[in-house]
C-alpha cells in the first residue's frame, strides 16, 4: 500500500467521482470521518444554543401551554366544548390525528423502506425524519383518545380481564386502529433508539463533562464498536426495516378503514387504503423538508443534507402528489360511474356545499401548487422548496378536514343535515399540538444527535477497505 | 506487576484497510479470541471475526409468538369468552381478525428484535475493559482498533504486542482487565 499521508487528508482530498445520472454528491467534500463526528456532536456537546433554538423552543413552548390550557378545560367540561355534533361527530380531532399520523409515515418511509431499497442518500436524514415520526405520532394518539369524551377510562378499548365482563370487537377498524397506531408507536421509536446507540457512545467518548459522560454512558449501554456486535446490530436494523416497512403501510390502510367500512357516500371506496397511504408520504416528505431545511441553513448541515436530499425528497413528494392528483380525479368518476344519487350528490355537496372552499382550496394546494416541482430549480433551491412544502402541509390537513366534514354534514337524510363550525377550543387544541410537537423536536435538535453519524461516515471515501465508499 | 490482570493486547489503526488486512493476518496466524472495533460497521470483516448472528432466529420466535398470540386472544374472546352477534356474521370471522394479526406480529417481532440484539451483545454495559485506554475513546469517532485477548492459546503479551506492531498498527497497548 502506498502511503499518501493520513486518512483524513485522503478524505479531504478524495476526487468524487461523478455518477453521469446523478451529478450530485450525497456527503459534500472535504468531509472527513473526523469532521462529520465533531460537526454533529458538538451541537450537543459544545456549541452555543442558537437564537433560532431559543425562538422555536419558545414559541413551541406557549403554544404547549395552549395546549395543556385546551386539554384541561376538555377534560373538565366535556367534547362540546368543540364543535363536534351528530352528524358531524370526527370534526377536528379525526382531522388532526389523520394529519398528525399522515406526517409520521415519511420517516417511516426514509429510514425502513430506503434503506431495504439501498437508497443510501437518506442516511443522513433518516434520523431526524424518524424523530419526527415518533412527535408526529404521539401528536396524533393524543386526538381520539381526547375525542372519546371520557378519556380517564381510555383503557375499556384494551382487551383485558374485566368485571364488566365485556371485551372489545374484533371486527370492528376501530379496534384495529388501536393495535396499529400503539404498534407503530412502538416499533418506531425502537427502530429510532438501537440505530442511535452508536451515535450515542461517540456522544460519551466526546463528552467534556462527567454529568453528559454519564448520561450519554447510560443511554449508550456500553457501545464499543466490536465488530461482532455492528453484525448483530446491521441484522436488527435490516430485520426491523423490513417489518417496519410493511408496517407503515398498513398503518394508513387501517386509518383509512375507519372511514371506507362505514357506509357513507364519499367515504365507502375501496380507493381509500392507497390514496391515505400517498397522501401520507406526500405531507411527510413536507414536513421532512420544512424541518430540515431551516436545521440545515442554522446548524451549518448543507454538507450533510445535501442538494441531492433536495432533489429526491422534492421527486418523491411530486410522485405521491400525482398519486393524490389521480385519487382526486378518480372519486367524482366512480360517484358518476356507481349511477348512485347520495355518492353523487356528496360530489356535488363537496365541490358547491357549504364546505366547497375546502374541497377548491386541496385542488390548489395539493395538486396546482406542487406542479412546481417539476421544476429543477425549485427542487434544489431552500426556500421554494420550503415554500411549496408549507403549501402541502396546510393542503393536506384541509384535504383531511374535507374528507370528513363534507361526507357528514350531509348523508342520506336531508333532516339530520347539519353545519360544522369550529370553535375557539377547536382551534387551540389543533395549535398546540403543533407546540407539543415544535417543544419535542426542539428537545431532540439539542440534545441527540440529529444526523446519523456513524451511518454518514460510511458514505465517506475510504471507508471501504482498500478504496470507495462501505455503502 | 503481576498480580494485575490483563485483558489483551490492542493495536490501533488510521485506516480501515490497514484494520482488515490485520485482521487477515491475525486469522492467519492462528488466532481465534481476536475482535476488531471500528466507528462504523465494516462488511469485510464479518467473515474475519468470530461470532455467530442469532438475530434472525430470535425475530422469528417472537413474530410467530406475536400471531400465536393475536390468533388466540382473538378467537378465544370473539368466538368464546364475548360472542358478539354483529349482523349475523360468524363468531370466528377470521379475515376480519387479520389486522390484528398482523399489527402483533410486528409488534412482537420488533420487540425481539430490539431487546434480542442488546442480550446478544451483553448491554447493558456501561464499562469494559478495553474503555481504560484514553486513545479507545476514538474507537468511535476515527479510529479503528484490534484486540487479541489474553484468553487465546497463542497469546503471550511480548510476542502478540510485537506481531501486532508488525502490521502497521500505530499503536499496541496491553490492557488491563478491570
Amino acid at each position: 500500500m502506498t502511503e499518501l499521508g493520513t486518512i483524513e487528508e485522503r478524505q479531504r482530498h478524495a476526487a468524487r467521482p461523478l455518477d453521469p445520472n446523478n451529478p450530485l454528491p450525497v456527503v459534500a467534500p472535504s468531509t472527513t470521518f473526523e469532521t462529520v463526528s465533531e460537526q454533529i456532536s458538538s451541537i450537543v456537546l459544545t456549541r452555543k444554543t442558537p437564537i433560532f433554538w431559543w425562538c422555536v423552543f419558545g414559541f413551541g413552548l406557549f403554544l404547549f401551554i395552549v395546549f395543556g390550557i385546551a386539554v384541561t378545560y376538555l377534560l373538565g367540561k366535556g367534547v362540546g366544548i368543540w364543535g363536534v355534533e351528530i352528524p358531524v361527530a370526527w370534526g377536528f380531532a379525526i382531522t388532526n390525528f389523520v394529519w398528525w399520523i399522515g406526517i409520521g409515515h415519511a420517516g417511516t418511509l426514509i429510514s425502513a423502506f430506503l434503506l431495504l431499497m439501498r437508497q443510501s442518500w437518506r442516511n443522513s436524514i433518516n434520523r431526524f425524519a424518524e424523530a419526527m415520526t415518533i412527535f408526529a405520532v404521539m401528536c396524533a394518539g393524543m386526538f381520539p383518545f381526547l375525542h372519546l369524551g371520557r378519556a380517564w377510562i381510555f383503557y375499556w378499548i384494551l382487551p383485558y380481564p374485566n368485571t364488566m365482563t365485556a371485551q372489545p370487537n374484533f371486527r370492528s377498524p376501530l379496534v384495529w386502529d388501536v393495535f396499529a397506531v400503539s404498534t407503530y408507536f412502538t416499533i418506531s421509536l425502537l427502530f429510532w433508539y438501537i440505530g442511535m446507540i452508536p451515535d450515542l457512545a461517540t456522544l460519551r467518548d466526546r463528552a467534556p463533562t462527567k454529568f453528559k459522560y454519564a448520561v450519554y454512558g447510560i443511554m449508550s449501554f456500553g457501545w464499543r464498536g466490536s465488530s461482532h456486535h455492528w453484525r448483530l446490530h446491521e441484522t436488527a436494523c435490516l430485520l426491523l426495516a423490513g417489518i417496519a416497512t410493511p408496517l407503515v403501510l398498513s398503518v394508513h390502510t387501517v386509518v383509512s378503514f375507519d372511514f371506507t367500512i362505514a357506509i357513507l357516500p364519499g367515504w365507502h371506496s375501496t380507493i381509500f387504503p392507497p390514496y391515505f397511504v400517498a397522501g401520507a408520504i406526500y405531507s411527510g416528505f413536507a414536513m421532512v423538508l420544512v424541518l430540515g431545511l431551516p436545521l440545515r441553513r442554522v446548524y451549518g448541515l448543507h454538507n450533510l443534507i445535501t442538494v441531492r436530499h433536495l432533489n429526491n425528497c422534492g421527486k418523491l413528494m411530486l410522485a405521491t402528489g400525482l398519486f393524490l392528483a389521480y385519487t382526486y380525479l378518480i372519486e367524482p368518476f366512480t360517484a358518476w360511474y356507481s349511477g348512485n344519487g347520495f355518492e353523487m350528490y356528496t360530489v356535488h355537496n363537496r365541490a358547491v356545499g357549504p364546505h366547497s372552499w375546502s374541497y377548491w382550496l386541496v385542488i390548489l394546494l395539493n395538486v396546482i401548487i406542487p406542479q412546481a416541482l417539476w421544476f429543477y430549480k425549485v427542487r434544489t433551491r431552500a426556500i421554494p422548496l420550503f415554500a411549496v412544502s408549507l403549501v402541502v402541509l396546510v393542503g393536506m390537513w384541509v384535504e383531511r378536514f374535507m374528507i370528513i366534514v363534507t361526507a357528514l354534514d350531509r348523508d342520506f337524510l336531508p333532516s339530520s343535515w347539519s353545519n360544522f363550525i369550529a370553535t375557539f377550543w377547536d382551534n387551540a387544541t389543533f395549535w398546540g399540538s403543533i407546540g407539543m410537537f415544535l417543544v419535542l423536536f426542539m428537545l431532540f435538535v439539542r440534545f441527540l444527535p440529529m444526523i446519523p453519524m456513524s451511518e454518514v461516515r460510511t458514505l465517506l471515501p475510504f471507508s471501504k477497505p482498500g478504496g470507495g465508499t462501505e455503502k | 506487576m503481576n498480580d494485575i490482570e490483563i485483558y489483551g493486547v490492542v493495536a490501533e489503526f488510521d485506516d480501515p484497510t490497514a484494520l482488515v488486512e490485520a485482521a487477515h493476518q491475525v486469522k492467519k496466524e492462528g488466532y481465534r479470541k481476536f475482535e476488531a472495533y471500528t466507528p462504523y460497521p465494516i462488511k469485510d470483516l464479518d467473515e474475519l471475526v468470530p461470532g455467530r448472528n442469532f438475530v434472525p432466529l430470535i425475530v422469528l420466535i417472537g413474530g410467530l409468538i406475536g400471531s400465536a398470540t393475536a390468533w388466540s386472544m382473538e378467537y378465544y374472546i370473539a368466538a368464546i369468552d364475548y360472542p358478539l352477534n354483529v349482523g349475523g356474521r360468524p363468531l370466528y370471522s377470521w379475515p376480519s381478525f387479520i389486522p390484528i394479526l398482523f399489527e402483533l406480529t410486528v409488534l412482537f417481532a420488533g420487540t425481539f428484535a430490539f431487546f434480542g440484539t442488546l442480550a446478544l451483545c451483553g448491554f447493558p454495559r456501561p464499562h469494559f475493559p478495553l474503555f481504560n485506554l484514553p486513545q479507545f475513546a476514538e474507537a468511535t469517532s476515527k479510529r479503528f482498533f484490534l484486540c487479541i485477548e489474553k484468553r487465546d492459546a497463542l497469546y503471550d503479551s511480548q510476542l502478540t504486542a510485537a506481531f501486532l506492531r508488525d502490521l502497521q498498527a500505530i499503536g499496541v497497548w496491553e490492557v488491563e482487565n478491570t
